[in-house]
């Protein structure tokens, strides 16, 4: 069967090439979760200032003229919505769609979807990245929590997914 | 010689542009790859569909020894290279947490903003669900600071863990990944697949 797919291990160089850039550029990897994080706290800070100032985490990036909005992956994610937009376009793939599997209802799968999002939230922030910038970056300059992080999520995922197959497949 | 930025060979105005066109070339190859697609995502897990170990072991691979050829040629200092600290307890729970998330969700934050980008509706969900994560985490962390600190054991990598070379690690580390593609290459083909 032709895939519509580039092909994984192509795709996985290049990926590995666009990471180096950002390495070579930069000085840091690529992410993910950080920028929502900026964004929450930018929200928070809206809201009330006052918050921000008597929390031991937000007060890390906002307050006192920090601007959390003014961060490398703000700007990273920016393009990852154009560059993903820019791939569906060219391949035709743009569509308002609630992708799941036959078994389960589209209102199920976006009550999971939610779910799957918070908890994803709440790791990233725990773990000190996703696996863009913990386990993809981590690994590539051999950071111990890289791996460990790896382990841990890919690991868990393979361990839980017997309980969740309805849900795929 | 890199990093650029970091050293002033290229002025810190440019950082967010770099960031920006870094982003779109990260967006590009995720959606390229089809994982703007959960059920291609979790293919993973029931070896129907083995794009994303495939596509994350290449790139973990190739941005290490990019970094690791870059520095033998000097042409980055791998000093001003960014590596992340450990702290051991938050790093193996929030890992569990968020493989929970992942197979529950079907995305990662990364990949649910790409498919989000191509119109998914349950990745724009996901990404909202992100939202409300991370500020839960913030709103208890006076409760979740112990454990987010505990077992620091500063920016190391594992190689000087396991006292062996950069280079020796990174040899293992690509036997492992042509292991784990040889046992996907056999998953795709001993379980029906579909494509998404």
């Amino acid at each position: 069967m032709k895939t519509k797919y580039m092909n994984p291990y192509l795709a996985g160089v290049l990926l590995g090439l666009v990471l180096l850039s950002a390495f070579y550029f930069s000085g840091r990897g690529l992410g993910a979760s950080g920028a929502v994080k900026s964004v929450v706290v930018h929200a928070v800070d809206t809201v009330s200032p006052s918050h921000v100032a008597s929390s031991e985490f937000y007060s890390k990036y906002a307050g006192e003229g920090k601007k959390p909005l003014n961060s490398w992956l703000v700007f990273e994610v920016l393009g990852v919505l154009v560059g993903g937009f820019l791939s569906g376009a060219l391949a035709g793939r743009l569509k308002f769609k609630i992708e799941h599997s036959p078994k389960i209802t589209s209102k199920k799968r976006l009550i999971l979807a939610g779910m799957g999002g918070i908890l994803f939230g709440f790791g990233s922030q725990l773990g000190r990245g996703c696996t863009s910038g913990s386990a993809l970056t981590g690994m590539a300059v051999l950071s111990l929590a890289g791996f460990v992080t790896m382990m841990a999520i890919f690991g868990t995922a393979f361990a839980l997914a017997y309980f969740f197959r309805k849900n795929w497949i | 010689m890199g990093p650029l930025v970091p050293q002033e060979i290229i002025g810190e105005g440019w950082n967010f542009f770099i960031a920006f066109v870094v982003g779109i070339g990260f967006g590009f190859v995720l959606e390229q790859a089809g994982f703007s697609s959960s059920r291609k995502l979790a293919g993973v897990f029931y070896g129907y569909d083995a794009v994303v170990l495939k596509v994350f072991f290449t790139a973990a691979v190739t941005g290490m020894l990019g970094l690791l050829y870059f520095s033998l040629f000097n042409w980055i200092d791998l000093n001003l290279v960014w590596v992340n600290p450990t702290f051991l307890w938050s790093a193996i729970i929030g890992g569990i947490i968020m493989g929970a998330g992942f197979i529950i969700g079907g995305f990662c934050p990364g990949t649910s903003v790409c498919a989000a980008a191509i119109g998914k509706i349950d990745a724009m969900v996901f990404l909202g669900g992100i939202f409300i994560g991370i500020f839960a985490f913030g709103e208890f962390y006076p409760l979740l600071k112990s454990l987010y600190m505990a077992e620091y054991l500063g920016q190391i990598k594992l190689s000087d863990v396991l006292g062996i070379s950069q280079g020796a690690l990174a040899f293992f580390v690509i036997v492992a990944a042509l292991a784990m593609f040889w046992g996907a290459e056999f998953a795709e083909k001993k379980f029906p697949q579909e494509e998404y």
